[in-house]
């Protein structure tokens, strides 16, 4: 039971993800459904968040200047900068050779691209409501079902 | 002297990364061009360099075999590389081709179907589309993916939207379409996600390394490949997963319809195969459960069923849209059946669907920019009205069917040959139900344009009234190129068995 | 005493503009703090580009749309939305040009290190340009939609 206590983190996203899909799922409203769609998007962030967290693990910032990456006392926490060929260039990043704990920040770039899509699908979810509430002047899908079952029957003149 | 020494080298070092950054680009520019025939010069433009650039990655693939590009100068495993293999580069030619062919069509149909003021916009969003599918084949990083799919899927509803100009319905298949394939993205990412827990990386050639050295990954590598699945099952149109792609192909505008049913979706099946054979495994025992069991088994249940439902369609459009279902079932019984031979087979039937499929929808678009129909009993007598037209619908509407010397007799006898080969008589059974299925639904549209005659308005019969030119010749050349590949099939059956001997290895 | 135009003056909203008029310019300076101080830590184009959007739209939602849109014309933003794009996808090409692969900052300058600084300075700036404006032309587009039921329709 104490391993479910120490991974709520997961507990939390799997709730979320379940909300949204269940709202998702079970509205038939077009803004609720978007609104469930968020909240399941939500949950994938967090889920990844998760992943880059390291226990102890500091931010994950370049130890080139004096002010970062020391402990309480002063003592720099670096203890030989390793060199990483990035490109051409090579960089002073701190790696193995440090005693310092990083968090994982790749996890932390990745989800940013995703709320980035996050965002523009749910803008053009948004517009397409929009769209359909001019046009059929509801966002109930059954009513927008009705609507186009009569719109069926009437052939497709318009 | 081949076509190899006119292209310039660096075309060749750098095209993987010129097939994604140009559409990109040029899609952006494209968006604030004049309406009017600049707009559709520069996207005709694109393209054609994007076909050019495709098939010398293809033929160079073929001589050199795998080439890696690092996007940035980043070394892979940390930054993102971009890959041709022989899996993708036929995908990518494909993608490529009718991206092309769909711009040369789309000349006059977007004069119909596009509102003046939308057209700079249309092109723009129809780049951008090219640019995710082309994006999410090329590149070797598995978020990188997940990005290009969005790409290119945002860009489709917009796309399918556009299609309300016509018919109203088109903003609620864009809706639905919108939410099922952002669920379904969503579920790739979650896998993608697990996927990086367990191995520690997103290049998806380190994936296949770690998960091999842990021998299939612990119970994390499995719900990865559970979420994997489920998610490309929604983007590929898995049988139940599929209730997006009727209404998203009867509603857009036509050349939409065309380039998502020959393009969209093989997409996404390629990224099922790069998953299951190359980052996974069959070898591990959960995938091969699930090849087994669920894509076998929802590739015939949907064969049958939604060749079934393509039958009772009166809607000419939702017709093909259902069958397209049914053939991705073929595919995935191709996949599914996991040998070397059958694996080829579902990747021919993935290009030759993707050609007939096109040269389909082109023709029904051709028929409703001349008479505005799409339904069933509204195609009487179009063998005398639209003799060119209607040829290239039968043409491709016989290859669908699988009548010899088209290419999908060779996909349907390739398939057929290895599951029989396999042991999997009783699919031998599905793929022949599955075929006279599509008789009945295509023979129907057929018997209604050749044998009743043209309808009578106002008393005088429908006179002929052909298709223009820029839609005859795209849409004879997938049907000539249906024939081509039927009677001469040595370059499509090579490529595909070279991407499965790629994928499994050769035997 | 009780009349809050004798209080306030004509205008209800003083109190919001005031401060609105103070609060406008330090979110667009501090949108550029976060842009340029992207290269140090956590901060760049796509945070900053939201905050520096998020002053047109605060502007925009004190002001009244039409004094948004004479301050920040829907014109800007389709150029706006292309020239961030080809900023950053132009810097790519001349890095190809210059002989490395597409995105290979380090060709830029003699030194490595600088040319990758001067390629994420231009990038971060193609992001910024392009956030921007497609957050303000989402803000537009749903704010300047006309009421569905026009007075006509009563």
């Amino acid at each position: 039971m104490s391993d479910w206590f120490a991974q709520y983190n997961y507990i939390v996203v799997i709730i979320l993800m379940m909300t949204g899909l269940y709202i998702v799922f079970s509205s038939r409203n077009l803004i609720k459904k978007l609104a469930g769609l968020s909240v399941f998007q939500t949950s994938l962030f967090l889920l990844y968040i998760t992943i880059g967290k390291v226990s102890g693990g500091q931010p994950p910032i370049l130890l080139e200047d004096k002010s970062y990456g020391k402990d309480g006392g002063g003592q720099s926490l670096l203890s030989g900068p390793v060199e990483v060929a990035a490109g051409d260039a090579a960089f002073i990043l701190p790696g193995p050779g440090s005693d310092v704990l990083y968090s994982n920040p790749l996890p932390h770039v990745l989800i940013l691209t995703a709320i980035v899509v996050g965002v523009a699908t749910l803008s053009i979810g948004l517009a397409l409501t929009v769209r359909i509430r001019e046009v059929y002047h509801t966002i109930e899908e059954d009513e927008i079902e009705a609507a186009d079952f009569v719109y069926n029957l009437e052939g497709t003149a318009d | 002297m081949s076509f190899l020494d006119l292209v310039p080298d660096w075309l060749l070092i750098h095209g993987p990364a010129f097939l994604m950054a140009l559409p990109l680009i040029m899609a952006a520019i494209t968006a604030i061009l004049p309406n009017k025939r600049v707009a559709w010069t520069s996207t005709f433009i694109v393209t054609a360099i994007l076909t050019l650039t495709a098939f010398s990655i293809a033929l160079y693939n073929v001589e050199v075999g795998t080439t890696l590009y690092k996007m940035g100068g980043w070394a892979p495993p940390h930054g993102i590389s971009l890959v041709i293999d022989a899996l993708n580069a036929p995908v990518i030619v494909l993608i490529a081709v009718m991206s092309l062919l769909t711009v040369v069509y789309a000349l006059p149909a977007t004069v119909a179907e596009i509102r003046p003021n939308k057209r700079a916009p249309f092109y723009a969003a129809f780049l951008l589309c090219t640019a995710g599918l082309l994006g999410m084949v090329v590149t070797g990083d598995a978020f990188n993916v997940f990005v290009f799919l969005e790409v290119s899927s945002i860009s489709t509803y917009v796309l399918v939207a556009m299609g309300a100009a016509r018919d109203r319905r088109a903003l609620s298949a864009a809706y639905n379409y919108l939410i099922l394939g952002s669920i379904g993205a969503t579920f790739f990412v979650i896998g993608v996600g697990f996927l990086y827990m367990e191995t520690g990386t997103l290049n998806m050639a380190d994936m296949a390394r770690i998960l091999a050295d842990l021998d299939g990954g612990s119970r994390v590598a499995k719900v990865a490949f559970g979420f994997i699945i489920i998610g490309l099952g929604l983007k590929l149109a898995m049988f139940p997963l599929h209730t997006w792609l009727p209404g998203a192909y009867a509603y857009a505008p036509t050349p939409v319809t065309t380039f998502l049913a020959s393009t969209a979706t093989k997409a996404a099946l390629y990224l099922l195969l790069r998953f299951t054979f190359f980052v996974f495994d069959p070898s591990y025992a959960y995938v091969a459960d699930i090849l087994m069991f669920i894509l076998v088994g929802l590739g015939v249940i949907g064969m049958v069923f939604a060749s079934l439902q393509a039958i009772f369609q009166t809607d000419v459009r939702r017709m093909l849209a259902f069958s397209s279902v049914a053939q991705v079932g073929y595919m995935l019984l191709g996949i599914g059946i996991a040998t070397t031979a059958s694996v080829a087979a579902g990747y021919l039937h993935l290009i030759n669907h993707a050609i007939i499929k096109g040269g389909l929808f082109l023709a029904l678009g051709a028929m409703w920019y001349r008479f505005g129909i799409t339904r069933m009993e509204d195609f009487r007598g179009l063998g005398q009205t639209m003799p060119l037209t209607m040829g290239a619908f039968t043409v491709s509407g016989l290859s669908l069917i699988g009548v010899p010397f088209t290419a999908g007799f060779i996909s349907k006898l390739n398939l057929t040959v290895a599951a029989a080969d396999a042991g999997w008589l009783w699919a031998v059974g599905v793929i022949m139900v599955s075929s006279i299925l599509a008789l009945i639904y295509i023979g129907r549209v057929l018997l209604l344009a050749y044998f009743q005659s043209p309808p009578k308005v106002n008393g005088v019969e429908v006179a002929r009234n052909e298709a223009p030119i820029a839609m005859l010749i795209p849409m004879w050349f997938l049907a000539l190129s249906s024939i081509f590949i039927g009677i001469k099939s040595d370059a499509v059956v090579g490529a595909a068995t070279r991407a499965a001997e790629f994928l499994l290895g050769a035997g | 005493m009780s009349d809050p135009e004798a209080k306030f003056g004509r205008d209800p909203h003083v109190l919001l503009r005031v401060i609105a008029k103070f609060l406008i310019p330090l979110i667009a300076l501090f949108a550029f703090y976060v842009q340029f101080h992207g290269d140090y830590g956590p901060g760049g184009g796509f945070q900053a580009g939201v905050i520096l959007a998020a002053s047109v739209i605060l502007y925009a939602l004190i002001f009244g749309l039409t004094e948004a849109k004479k301050a920040f014309p829907p014109r800007l933003i389709r150029y706006g939305m292309t020239l961030g794009v080809v900023l950053y996808g132009g810097t790519g090409v001349v890095n190809f040009i210059l002989g490395g692969e597409f995105l290979n900052y380090s060709n830029l300058a003699s030194d490595p290190a600088a040319g990758q600084h001067y390629g994420i300075l231009a990038v971060e700036l193609g992001v910024l340009i392009t956030v921007t404006t497609v957050m303000i032309a989402i803000f537009y587009a749903f704010g300047s939609r006309q009421p569905e039921t026009s007075n006509e329709d009563w």
